[in-house]
């Protein structure tokens, strides 16, 4: 139910009304991709590679297609030559050769899972025994699974044709290096008292959304086709669909089903090119859907990484200089979040000198997509644990020295620009400020730790559509899938603008031919930038209903206002008129009314959090409870808090788990051995308290109603904060994910045997 | 003019100068006379007449969207800065 709105500039905005699609989620009747079904439909299976890296010498598929049921057979034969460079796909860069390559292998395997053939038959396990009976020819190489070994001189090499920009035309496995630098390094060391340099590691980890990948492709003679599935961005769909499959953009219609889950991972493409070329040849809707072990072992986990952390400050607790080094797993072709990684790791913080080195290497493991802020929680794992060291040693409580560090609006990024207004003290403020920090915490093996995170947010395009019915409701149509409850956020805005309940707006997420071009759910911008569309299609809206409401009343314009949901004519004492009076007269005043807006969000502000975490250490088993954790975030404004806090909640739970216990682990041959949800282990709800949220609203000033965006930067501080809670329950810093019980008993024993620590006494 | 910050890795552009003013109403114009000054440096930020995918720019600290057709004003500070990689 809505609540009153504790910010009285609004009516709708703040409150916190029952999700639109809630009642068809819980009863079942929302459709997800894979409940897709069409007259004729067969069913498509993927054959993966058994070995990590290999050349492919031979496909034979002639005992596959001869099993009474099977109806084509796709290689990367079937897919058309596309460039070798990266080319703007929408709002996104991508490489469509090594795209391609990643949706069927070409000439050589590069992951364990790496698709090779796909398979169309008329049910699923036709497909699966015809998978079976393809028979490849491997010559298998030596797999190159971590970014030291990837990057050592005389190492095996992925791609023969992969150059950087420094190493001329040297063979490498390095596909691009970062640098950011400033001031003078050497000098700001010598002005340090302490310095503190670490190591770390932190191991691939998987978005693990619930719902795996799938798609249903129906190519039809014209020439068109259509794509249903589950995926963050309908219009990347279409464009890297197209671009792979060397079909206009036009020619391909993406439908967007509801979305189990996506946090990154379902920005890219995988099944989607696959169900039309197998529908192509066959002349039937083809549909796919991942298993588990496939979704895990084939699409897009986020890196693994080593980073290198110098760090220095003086005694009184000032930061005067870092070096830092840091490589990321990329997977089988360049791409990984290190850039993104580099420009966050010491943003919080003001820094004089610094020198980043970031390095996107390849490896023998899946290509890595997006996960929920890019980059940002390797690199807060590492600077957050040294910035916790350089607090204790200069004897400084660890929130007071990131808030006497801490930037505010006018100091520099690491990237250069100055930031506008941002909220990174206010979060530590509400930390320091929350009845969790202010509590003492008592018991053995018992520790608190804090961490900060940035990440950037993002802008991009976006469009919608207000119409306004007959009866004086409204619906609202967007191009976004909503992966986080911003169908109702987008009802909230439209009903604040419009002055009409929340209930009011049936919000719609659209396929790409019913709604301009809008940009992937992602980097925490659907709220912002589509949320902006939304703000000005409504005001569109409304201001061509004055014009009507001004032809009813035989006035001009200017001289009608709208305010609370009401019409008012200047001066003359008419009684006010609602959208529900208007609306039956549109018709006769001009047509129906729809509002639009398609924007490329200028404005984005920056988010940041800072979490405390208490911990108890088992230190005869390593294992690592949490007993309690709170978030503060700055969410810019809060337009429906229950799911801004939803997203707090969420990103640091994810957090807690990439911290603790979550990791990919291949064994020598390069073999992904943790295939299923009991190995690879996300946290339950056993293993989580409740989180508490503190949400910051430092507005931003370059959005009409103030948001950030929520998304990501959530998942940043956990495992540092972990980390940092791990020091002081057991007296050991650890410098690599997961903290899992054999890392953790692993580390106690080599401080001394079972700590004894108490959490009071510290 | 505006100032161009120089990214860490095209200093090797400039002889190590790490910004420099630089005279032009839109980033076209900018990195052309950019270019001009320090040879080399327009292919690593414009290829077919556009931005590349790898680069963005970010002026008086707002994230410019328009590419080169960016608007670029008399006192402006401009940094060319990497795409955020890896997707959002």
């Amino acid at each position: 139910m809505a609540e009153a709105t504790t910010n009285g500039k609004y009516k709708v905005i703040g409150t916190r009304p029952i999700r639109h699609d809630g009642a068809d989620k819980v009863t079942g009747r929302a459709k997800y991709g894979a409940d897709y079904t069409f007259p004729g439909m067969l069913h498509g299976k993927v054959l993966r590679s058994p070995h990590a890296h290999a050349i492919i010498k031979s496909i034979n598929f002639d005992k596959a297609l001869k099993l009474p049921g099977v109806k084509a057979i796709v290689t990367s034969k079937d897919l058309p030559s596309v460039a070798n460079k990266l080319e703007q796909a929408g709002e996104m860069a991508i490489n469509p050769h090594h795209l391609s390559m990643n949706i069927l292998a070409h000439d050589r395997v590069l992951y364990d899972g790496h698709a090779i053939a796909a398979v169309a038959a008329i049910n699923g396990h036709i497909a699966e025994e015809a998978v079976r009976l393809i028979e490849v020819e491997y010559e298998v190489l030596p797999p190159v699974m971590t970014v030291d070994v990837a990057m050592k001189p005389g190492a095996t090499i992925l791609h023969k044709d992969l150059r950087n920009q420094e190493d001329g035309d040297k063979q490498t496995n390095v596909a691009q290096h970062y640098q950011f630098k400033r001031g003078d390094v050497a000098a700001g060391f010598k002005a340090a008292d302490y310095v503190v340099e670490r190591e770390f590691k932190t191991a691939m980890v998987h978005q693990g959304y619930i719902e795996p990948h799938n798609a249903v492709g129906i190519y039809s003679s014209d020439g068109t086709a259509t794509i249903y599935c589950s995926t963050q961005g309908a219009f990347e769909v279409r464009s890297f669909s197209a671009q792979v499959l060397g079909m206009p953009v036009g020619k391909i219609r993406v439908v967007p089903a509801e979305i189990g889950g996506g946090f990154g991972g379902k920005t890219t493409v995988y099944l989607e090119p696959l169900s039309v070329l197998l529908s192509k040849k066959t002349g039937a809707p083809v549909k796919l859907v991942m298993s588990r072990a496939e979704v895990l072992r084939a699409s897009g986990p986020t890196s693994g990484s080593q980073i290198k952390v110098k760090m220095g400050a003086t005694k009184d607790g000032k930061l005067v200089a870092a070096e830092i080094w840091m490589a990321y797993e990329a997977g089988a072709f360049p791409g990984s979040p290190v850039g993104a990684g580099a420009m966050c790791i010491i943003t919080p913080y003001k820094v004089e000198n610094f020198l980043i080195d970031a390095y996107d290497v390849v490896v023998n493991r899946p290509k890595t997509a997006a996960y929920r802020a890019p980059g940002a929680t390797n690199a807060a794992f590492a600077s957050e644990t040294v910035i916790d060291e350089l607090a204790e040693k200069c004897g400084i409580d660890p929130i007071d020295f990131r808030i006497k560090n801490g930037v505010k609006e006018g100091d520099a990024q690491t990237v250069g620009p100055p930031f506008k207004r941002i909220g990174f003290i206010q979060t530590c403020e509400a930390i320091k400020n929350s009845p969790h920090y202010k509590s003492k915490l008592t018991g053995k093996n018992r520790g608190r730790g804090v961490a900060s995170g940035f990440w950037f947010n993002a802008g991009m395009n976006s469009s919608a559509t207000v119409n306004i019915h007959a009866d004086g409701t409204a619906s609202v149509v967007t191009g976004s899938p909503d992966i986080g409850g911003s169908r109702a956020s987008m009802a909230m805005i439209t009903a604040e603008v419009l002055g009409l309940s929340a209930n009011d707006v049936r919000p719609v997420t659209a396929d790409t031919d019913s709604i301009g071009h809008t940009d992937v759910t992602g980097g925490s911008r659907v709220t912002f930038a589509t949320g902006m569309a939304v703000y000005e299609a409504a005001q569109d809206a409304v201001k061509q209903m004055i014009e009507r409401a001004s032809k009813v009343w035989e006035k001009k314009p200017d001289e009608v206002e709208f305010r609370d949901g009401k019409f008012f004519a200047k001066g003359n004492g008419v009684p006010p008129m609602s959208i529900k009076d208007l609306a039956p007269r549109f018709s006769r005043t001009g047509g129906p009314i729809t509002g639009r807006a398609s924007v490329n969000g200028r404005g984005v502000g920056p988010g940041f959090a800072t979490t405390c975490v208490d911990v108890e250490v088992d230190p005869e088993t390593g294992k690592v409870q949490i007993l309690r954790c709170t978030i503060a975030q700055d969410a810019g404004k809060a337009i429906h808090p229950s799911y801004v806090e939803g997203q707090m909640q969420g990103g640091t739970a994810q957090g807690l788990g990439w911290g603790l216990n979550e990791e990919y682990f291949y064994d020598e041959k390069g073999i992904l051995r943790n295939v299923g949800l009991l190995d690879y282990r996300m946290p339950t709800c056993l293993d989580l308290p409740m989180i508490e949220t503190c949400v910051v609203e430092e507005a931003n000033p370059g959005h009409p109603l103030g948001v950030r965006g929520v998304g990501e930067v959530s998942i940043v501080p956990p495992p540092a904060a972990l980390a940092n809670a791990i020091y002081r329950a057991v007296g050991v810093r650890m410098l690599e994910t997961p903290m899992s019980p054999p890392k953790v008993l692993k580390a106690v024993l080599k401080h001394g045997g079972s700590a004894q620590h108490s959490a009071a006494a510290d | 003019m505006a100032t161009v910050i120089i990214p860490a890795l095209l200093r090797k552009f400039t002889d190590g100068i790490d910004r420099v003013d630089v005279a032009g109403g839109t980033i076209r114009e900018v990195v052309r006379n950019l270019g001009t000054r320090f040879p080399g440096i327009i292919d690593q930020l414009i290829e077919h007449d556009e931005l590349k995918p790898s680069v963005a720019v970010s002026i008086d600290g707002e994230m410019a969207t328009g590419g080169v057709l960016e608007r670029v004003g008399e006192d402006s500070e401009v940094h060319f800065i990497p795409a955020i990689g890896g997707g959002t």
